[in-house]
């Protein structure tokens, strides 16, 4: 057995593995490196930056830092006079105009002594929970394509297209809508508005299945969800998640269920929870079957409003809408469930003006993204990416 | 302890919650606000606000393991900024609680919460960045929404924009 002499190397790791074989390893440097994820980068899914500190494929932290789309939501409302708020909400979320506007709306409602038609509740559910599927199409289809199928996202996109039709057709919108008003609506919808949802839900639920098959139940997408980015339903809670993020850690919890507003308390639908048969509770492939289970339950529930919706006789969707809008004074804080999650308005009011005293708005995705560091501790580069598409931000919404 | 018109049951609980908090605290929390819209009450004693956010988070008549919202407000005719904390029992109790606290304009700081809530680490960097009160004790007390060598506080009620910000203009 002859010794070698490593001197001159330099680090050089050396392992005998027998008489006749030595292995020479280079000993390479494994300092940790600052790598920038965004905020051009597909998959964060807007202008987000990630300060991610690696240490070789493992990330040992990663640091959001937001504000690149900061428009001043909330000094501009108290410029404003408060119907002129509506189509800001639009911008704010905008894949969920609709869901946001319902937000808005019944935060001020709660500050004014008025009673909202029946109908126009109706539609309200209707259009928001259209929205609601737009929105989910765009998250499931995103995170598709995030873990490198593309298949779904073109499925999605074709059927997200039927829904923005419908809404373009009633608001006169595709995306940026001010539909609904605080009060009402600004018009009635279109004659053959329940007819053509109607064949909409016949024509989209056989299509929901197909993409349940096609992405949720395919081995790949699993392989790379299931068990990646666990968070416990108490973190969770604390970390004050909401919405489908909080429904994945197996909290059952909605505010059109716990927290009822408009007429969702006369409605039947399920508040969807993952039941941990082909998931691990809190992991991103349990908030990813949410959100698609939670599609069917927004079909259940347009089904009961167009059956249960009051005629168009005599109907004035502008009826309650009082002539200066302007609430008694007070605060309040209004809230309702958008697809991300809890869309919150803390709205003060002198009582004399007719612009709000302070307009906060209490973002969903803002908060959930807040646990983002917590999340991404130790996880690798590849499953970064899978844990921002689960949260699905709109850096709209984050940043207002 | 003045307890005005009792409107709901929500209000009721909410009422119910404070009198415990009342009972622990005394003189440090003040009255209730007993409103229709948002029934809350306010921290007088600043130093007390930690032990009060972990009373009431942690006791058993009160739960409040979830914060939805963190607010901050701006109160030029007290001289004070504030922020307002909307508190809820999420799955336990299901009561709702509003709590204010206030600091001076000039130079006031806040002991952080963002170690009982995790959601308070944001929103008061947010609240910072719009107000400028400081938090004490927070982990990473940045500004998060402007940039980092922003001008002054945009959402006070007296804020005057900067000229210009890296040689662009900024008003228009």
């Amino acid at each position: 057995m002859q010794e070698l002499d490593t001197a001159g190397l330099g680090s050089v790791r050396v392992t005998r593995k027998s008489d006749n074989v030595v292995v020479l390893e280079k000993d390479l440097a494994t300092e940790q490196m600052v790598l920038a994820m965004g905020p051009q980068h597909p998959s964060t899914h807007g202008v987000l930056k990630l300060e991610c500190l690696t240490d070789g494929e493992v990330v040992t932290e990663a640091v959001p830092y937001l504000g690149y789309l900061h428009r001043c939501f909330e000094k501009y409302c108290e410029n404003v006079d408060y119907p002129a708020i509506v189509p800001y909400t639009d911008r704010m979320d905008y894949l969920s105009g609709m869901n946001s506007e319902m937000a808005f709306s019944v935060a001020v409602e709660k500050l004014l002594d008025i009673e909202i038609p029946r109908r126009v509740e109706f539609i309200r559910v209707i259009v928001s929970e259209l929205n609601r599927i737009a929105s989910h199409l765009v998250a499931i289809g995103t995170y598709g394509i995030d873990l490198g199928a593309f298949t779904p996202f073109l499925f999605c996109f074709r059927d997200r297209e039927h829904i923005l039709s419908l809404l373009e057709w009633a608001s006169g919108a595709r995306m940026l809508y001010n539909y609904i008003w605080i009060g009402g609506l600004s018009r009635d919808v279109p004659a053959d508005f329940n007819k053509r949802v109607r064949e909409f839900v016949t024509y989209f639920r056989p299509q929901a299945r197909e993409l349940y098959r096609l992405l949720t139940e395919n081995e790949i997408f699993v392989k790379r969800t299931k068990g990646i980015g666990i968070m416990p339903a108490d973190v969770a809670i604390n970390y004050g998640w909401s919405g489908p993020m909080l429904r994945g850690s197996g909290v059952k919890w909605d505010l059109r269920r716990n927290d009822p507003y408009s007429v969702y308390p006369e409605l039947d639908f399920n508040v969807c929870v993952p039941d941990g048969r082909f998931s691990d509770i809190g992991d991103c492939l349990s908030r990813h079957i949410v959100r698609a289970l939670e599609i069917e339950e927004s079909l259940k529930i347009i089904e009961q409003c167009i059956d249960k919706m009051p005629g168009s006789e005599g109907f004035d969707p502008k009826s309650a809408i009082p002539k200066r809008i302007r609430p008694k004074e007070g605060e309040v804080y209004g809230r309702a469930e958008n697809p991300r999650g809890e869309l919150g308005f803390y709205i003060q009011s002198d009582g004399k003006s007719t612009k709000p005293l302070r307009c906060k708005a209490r973002s969903s995705c803002f908060v959930n993204l807040s646990a983002m560091k917590d999340l991404s501790r130790g996880q690798l580069i590849p499953d970064l990416v899978a844990i921002i598409g689960s949260i699905d931000i709109v850096l709209g919404e984050v940043d207002r | 302890m003045e307890e005005g018109k009792v409107h709901s049951q929500s209000a009721e609980q909410s009422a119910a919650a404070y009198a415990v908090i009342k009972e622990a605290f005394g003189d440090a929390v003040s009255a209730f606000d007993a409103n229709e819209t948002m029934p809350f009450f306010e921290v007088l004693d600043l130093s007390r606000w930690q032990e009060i956010a972990l009373f009431l988070r942690d006791n058993a008549k009160l739960k409040f393991n979830y914060m939805a919202c963190l607010s901050g407000v701006d109160y030029p005719a007290e001289e004070k900024l504030g922020i307002v904390c909307n508190l809820e029992s999420l799955g336990e109790l299901g009561h709702k609680l509003t709590v204010k606290v206030k600091c001076a304009r000039n130079g006031g700081s806040i002991p952080t919460v963002s170690c009982v809530w995790h959601t308070a680490n944001w929103h008061e960097r947010e609240a910072y960045d719009m107000f400028g009160m400081l938090f004490t004790g927070h982990p990473d007390m940045r500004r998060i929404l402007c940039p980092e060598d922003w001008e002054g506080f945009p959402l006070r009620k007296d804020y005057q924009v900067q000229e210009t910000y890296h040689g662009i203009k900024v008003p228009y």
